[in-house]
């Protein structure tokens, strides 16, 4: 078959891009190739599908329409092994082969799954997409306890799940402390301690080195010859980037794909996003892997402009995280922890259960963390995304009246307009010749 | 696109906009009602900034590229095709507050009951806003124009 954009991906990535085209170009062929057999779901919501509070059409992204409405193409079910770029081809595992003027790789992440003795045992399962929910949710039976090994995003949401259907849960993380990744230490106490208060018990600075039973999983040996014993073990370590397809290429990978600001891969025609992709960070002010929801979809629809020939350059993304699990809201963005040196301006604020910080650098928000009390990160991110100096005002920052009346007028005033195209205006481009895109 | 505009130096802090807004939103529509005794306690979708002698309400400015929708994880934050309102599916919705954060205005708040976001939906049903209707200073206008004046 031929069509004149080919996505690989359909998930928050893949969507994104297609959105962005459908927005330009209405008539040419799109088409989505996607190895789950299922129109696009929320992945993040795999975890309320485990714990019951969610069925599968409760966690599609998009009306089941979409497809149709957008006119577009969706092969479900179909894996690309294998890509021609000077042919500008692609092949199926069943042997399709689809010709395109446009690629997107928008083909996320791996399981990270280490080589623990054991680990090929019944019971032992790892946690990114809907059929592992499904897997783990017909395991379930009669069993009664879990070790998770991991104590990152996805670590923490499947514990909640598993809590949530009547499980003793051990987290054995390898950091000394909780979604260390994500948050600094006060902020993981604090998760640590909900997580506690909810019956979890948190084995942090050990791993586990071998997964213990018969065929099936029995239980769990530490690294200092403790064991414990587990009906089931869920290995979520995070993600790595599934830059497979690009290996046998001369796509540029680096740990992930390498993309420039406008998400095209060393090669003209060929984009990449998400999971998969070393991005722009505007914190790092470099690129980075930033495995998280917002900046696939994003990036997406930056891919997505420019191979609709509006060139569309990526503000870029950093590290931005709201967690909700246990009932205890955290947000964390950019830095988590300031770099020990004196170019950084650290300011925080302990209540009882409550927590803010900001990270500063030159009087530039470099990394913000908020506990409990979440309404006004969206402000300080702003903040931090549109690069604003906060030097006259910083002193407001974590004062709980603090809001937009407390920017400098010009800004609130900005603030207060009829936004433009943000995402697209808000680096002013740099190449000429170089469009900025209005909407419709 | 239509959204409420702020004249801020019309503007006296006065907060009837917020009080209009929940009740508005009340099941009631009673004030007194609304603010004792409903249960959950109606939430307004709009909320009043003050700094000395600055004041001015905030409510969602229904972008032209509206990050919320973009970082929704779950597809319930989105762009009405034909009005271009930026409106929330509640049953969609999971209060993973994800948009909270990707708003640079902090429009957007949470129901801690529902556990979904509230946000201005410019009062369905009504011609004008309640806010806009019950300034007393008529420092709110709706209007469809891209900038304030
Ligand atoms: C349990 C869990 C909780 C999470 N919670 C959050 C959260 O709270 N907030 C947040 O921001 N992020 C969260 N994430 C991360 C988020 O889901 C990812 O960042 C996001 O899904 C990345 O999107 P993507 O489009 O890059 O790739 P993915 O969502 O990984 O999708 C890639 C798709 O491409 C398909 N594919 C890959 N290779 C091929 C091929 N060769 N042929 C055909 N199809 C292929 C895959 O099967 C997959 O369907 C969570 C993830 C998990 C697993």
């Amino acid at each position: 078959m031929q069509t004149k954009y080919l996505i690989i991906g359909n998930s928050a990535g893949g969507i994104g891009a297609a959105e962005a085209i459908r927005q330009v170009d209405k008539e040419s062929a799109l088409t989505i190739v996607s190895e789950e057999p299922y129109p696009a779901y929320s992945r993040p919501l795999i975890s309320k599908y485990l714990a019951g509070e969610r069925t599968f059409e409760e966690i599609l992204f998009r009306p089941v329409n979409f497809y149709e409405q957008n006119n577009i193409t969706l092969l479900p079910g179909k894996k690309v092994t294998h890509l021609e770029l000077d042919a500008q081809t692609a092949w199926s595992e069943d042997g399709t082969q689809i010709a395109w003027d446009k690629l997107l790789l928008a083909v996320g992440g791996n399981p990270i799954f280490p080589k623990i003795k054991g680990s090929d045992k019944r019971g032992v399962f790892t946690f990114t997409n809907l059929d592992d929910a499904k897997a783990v949710d017909r395991f379930l039976g009669s069993a009664r306890k879990a070790v998770v090994i991991g104590g990152g995003l996805i670590g923490i949401s499947v514990t909640e799940a598993l809590v949530k259907r009547g499980f003793d849960v051990v987290v054995v993380e390898m950091k000394h402390r909780i979604l260390n990744t994500i948050l600094d230490q006060r902020a993981s106490l604090m998760a640590e301690e909900v997580l506690k208060q909810a019956g979890v018990e948190i084995v942090a600075g050990h791993t586990v080195v071998e997964i213990n039973g018969r065929e099936t999983a029995e239980g769990v040996t530490l690294d200092n010859g403790e064991t414990m014993t587990c009906d089931l073990v869920l290995v979520a370590i995070g993600v790595s980037p599934r830059s497979e397809l690009a290996l046998d290429t001369k796509l540029e990978v680096n740990r992930g794909i390498v993309v420039d600001r406008h998400l095209a891969t060393n090669h003209p025609d060929v984009y990449a996003c998400g999971d998969v992709v070393e991005a722009y960070d505007f914190v790092y002010e470099d690129n980075r892997l930033i495995p998280i929801w917002p900046n696939a979809y994003i990036g997406g629809r930056i891919a997505g402009f420019n191979m609709a020939g509006i060139p569309t350059k990526y503000p870029g993304g950093t590290a931005m995280n709201s967690l909700n699990y246990f009932g205890i809201d955290i947000v964390s963005a950019g830095m988590p922890t300031a770099p020990n040196n004196d170019d950084y301006e650290v300011m925080s604020k302990q209540e009882t259960s409550t927590y803010q910080k900001v990270i500063l650098k030159d009087n530039f928000i470099a990394g913000m963390i908020s506990v409990g009390n979440i309404e006004k990160s969206g402000i300080i991110f702003g903040l931090m995304r549109d690069k604003i100096n906060v030097e006259s005002f910083k002193q407001s920052l974590l004062a709980d009246n603090f809001g937009l009346a407390f920017f400098p007028q010009a800004l609130w005033r900005e603030r207060l307009e009829a936004p433009p195209g943000l995402l697209l205006q808000s680096v002013p481009s740099i190449q000429t010749g170089e469009k900025t895109f209005v909407g419709e | 696109m239509k959204r409420v505009y702020v004249k801020e130096e019309a503007c006296i802090g006065c907060g009837l906009c917020q009080v209009y807004c929940q009740l508005e939103h009340s099941q009631s529509k009673d004030l007194i009602k609304a603010f004792k005794k409903e249960t959950p306690r109606p939430l307004p979708r709009v909320h009043v900034e003050r700094n000395v002698e600055v004041s001015f309400p905030i409510q969602c400015r229904h972008c032209t590229e509206p990050w919320c929708v973009y970082s929704c994880l779950t597809g319930a934050m989105h762009k009405e095709s034909i009005s271009d309102e930026v409106v929330v599916d509640m049953e969609k919705c999971i209060g993973c507050w994800t948009c909270i954060v990707a708003c640079p205005c902090g429009a957007l708040s949470r129901d801690l009951d529902s556990k979904t976001v509230i946000k201005c939906d410019l009062c369905p049903g009504r011609e004008i806003p309640a806010c806009v209707i019950n300034c007393p200073n008529e420092a709110l206008v709706l209007s469809a124009d891209e900038k304030r004046e």
